[in-house]
């Protein structure tokens, strides 16, 4: 009822919102001198087909019935905010007071820290958990509304994680849609050099997770991928989408130092040209 | 306290369909009649604590009131995170159980003794935490809880303590009950330790000794009012509890008299602060560490004697 169109001018506006949404976050990493500026860039394309095209949400009219969105990602809330500014749900002006003295929107979601933010993050491995409740009572109040969730994927190193997977399976919450941020770098380092993250979609496929492959920058195919959901009667979904970290800045992509360092001046410069209007 | 738990629970949950009961694959029959009772709204959610702190947490977001079961350390600390960041950051209404409070457990081991839950728990912002003292103290905790919005820690003995109260009582989260008057000592007891308190002070009475009993089953909110007035009346403060000496009941009532100017002597029962080191039942642990109403007895007399 509230879907978008999958139009060639559809998807042109998706990704002119998305640069918005990447210009901002640059802007909030250098003004508020904050780390995790390419794990933001990682997800912001997955973030705009949520939010302008998969999520039923109406944000000046909360429903019961409406989906929900947990970003277990807590770190990448910068291109979280700016998304949630972007579909409306505050003001822009409120992101300038990102990380600053006396806000309400840390380096990491407060619960009701603004509108549209229900659940708090920031330590890994929490949100999965915590959508598959969401989930289940749902399905308790036969309630419409899905929950979507969105994963790192060093985040999969926490073993909350996978005890939630089976309880999502187990239960048959085919309302629980989880969306991996793949981008194979963590904090120090190459997923695969850490742990054996590798091969993450049968993981979740032997977790008894419907599984679809999908890449994590390409708008159209997230919006086909979505409107494909559930990707199987009574089993939960997961989406592994592929991505690079840092997307949309050369000079961050692929660049685990961007999990650190907040844009200078000069940095910002060139990534908002990069980046374009 | 487990089957008058149970028992509480199910009965209230008649009235009120937000409640629900998840356990950690913990209490083999014990929720069988809430089970049939109410389908749907008891889960086993395996072993797996820190997806039933999650879990619960967002049951409680869309607007349920769930209880979450196990045994004292695994649900308070090998989730603790989870109990810190989902239940208590958001304010959650979900109520972690924990079974097996003190040495209740005593010859499952160290794995299982509970001695610094109230600890980690009450430290908590935003955490309420009850330690009822026998069995009519569970029934109207669960009840309290039931009336009180937001995240809560209820910890239990085990099944068969003893009915210390001879009828229901009630108190809303924060109050204590006064079981006996007396004018020279004050039994400030919390949890399982409240038979032993009763006991403890009719040894004193026998001995010509004055002692107050006061049953705290909140831990927090303290029942700051109660202490106070009896630190104005008697000359020696005691505090029981089957935990550690360090963060406990005891601790609080402790923070709570270091800012007041001219409080009586405190003397603090406790476990000490250390793993068993030898196995054994409750009872056994209990008189290890001085924990039985004799000893109990005894030492009170020493100190109001003037003992260091």
């Amino acid at each position: 009822m509230r879907r978008a169109d999958h139009s060639v001018a559809a998807l042109a506006e998706l990704e002119a919102r998305a640069r918005a949404v990447r210009r901002a976050t640059v802007q909030m990493a250098h003004t508020g001198r904050t780390p995790h500026v390419g794990s933001a860039l990682s997800c912001v394309d997955i973030l705009i087909a949520l939010y302008f095209h998969a999520l039923r949400i109406d944000p000046p009219a909360p429903d019961p019935d409406d989906d929900a969105f947990v970003m277990s990602k807590g770190h990448g809330c910068m291109a979280y905010y700016a998304t949630l500014a972007e579909r409306g749900y505050f003001p822009p002006t409120l992101l300038a007071t990102y990380a600053r003295d006396g806000g309400t929107l840390p380096e990491h979601p407060m619960p009701g820290g603004a509108p549209g933010i229900e659940v708090a993050t920031g330590s890994l491995g929490h949100g999965l958990p915590i959508a598959a409740g969401l989930a289940l009572a749902r399905k308790i109040d036969r309630r419409a509304g899905r929950v979507f969730v969105l994963l790192s994927d060093g985040e999969c190193n926490e073993g909350s994680v996978w005890e939630a997977a089976m309880f999502a399976a187990g239960r048959q919450l085919d309302n629980v849609v989880a969306i991996i941020d793949y981008n194979g770098l963590q904090a120090m380092g190459r997923c695969d050099d850490i742990t054996a993250l590798s091969p993450l979609a049968e993981k979740w496929r032997a977790f008894g997770w419907a599984v679809c492959e999908v890449d994590g920058h390409d708008v159209a195919a997230l919006v086909r991928t979505f409107d494909a959901l559930p990707l199987a009667p009574g089993r939960p979904s997961v989406i592994v989408a592929r991505t690079v970290k840092g997307k949309g800045v050369s000079f961050m992509e692929n660049e685990t130092e961007w999990h650190y360092r907040p844009p200078s001046a000069d940095d910002l410069a060139r990534a908002l040209e990069e980046i374009g209007g | 306290m487990r089957n008058a738990f149970v028992r509480a629970l199910t009965d209230a949950a008649a009235a009120d369909p937000r409640i629900m009961l998840l356990t950690g694959d913990l209490g083999f029959k014990l929720f069988d009649d809430f089970a049939q009772r109410y389908p749907g709204r008891f889960l086993n959610v395996g072993v797996a604590e820190a997806t039933m702190a999650g879990v619960a947490t967002g049951l409680a977001l869309a607007g349920k009131r769930p209880f979450i079961y196990s045994i004292v350390p695994f649900a308070t600390m090998r989730c603790y995170e989870q109990v810190r960041d989902d239940i208590c950051y958001h304010r959650a209404n979900v109520t972690v159980v924990g079974v097996g409070g003190g040495y209740s457990y005593g010859p499952n081991g160290p794995t299982h003794h509970a001695l610094e839950d109230v600890a980690v728990m009450r430290v908590l912002p935003n955490m309420t935490v009850l330690c009822p003292g026998d069995p009519a103290e569970t029934v109207a905790a669960v009840r309290a809880l039931i009336a009180h919005e937001g995240p809560a820690y209820l910890r239990l003995g085990r099944a068969g303590e003893p009915d210390v109260h001879p009828a229901p009582v009630a108190f809303r989260i924060g109050e204590s009950l006064v079981l006996r008057a007396g004018d020279d000592v004050a039994l400030l007891s919390t949890g399982n330790m409240l038979a032993t308190a009763v006991a403890a002070a009719e040894l004193l009475a026998r001995r010509g000794i004055g002692c107050e009993v006061v049953s705290m089953p909140t831990v927090k909110p303290l029942d700051t009012g109660r202490i106070d007035a009896a630190a104005r009346r008697v000359r020696l403060l005691a505090t029981l509890e089957e935990h550690s000496l360090f963060g406990g009941f005891g601790g609080a009532v402790a923070e709570h008299l270091a800012g007041s100017p001219g409080a009586p002597r405190l003397w603090r029962f406790a476990a000490p602060d250390r793993f068993a080191s030898s196995c054994g039942a409750q009872d056994y642990y209990r008189r290890l560490h001085g924990l039985t109403p004799a000893a109990i007895a005894e030492r009170v007399a020493e100190l109001l004697a003037g003992a260091p």
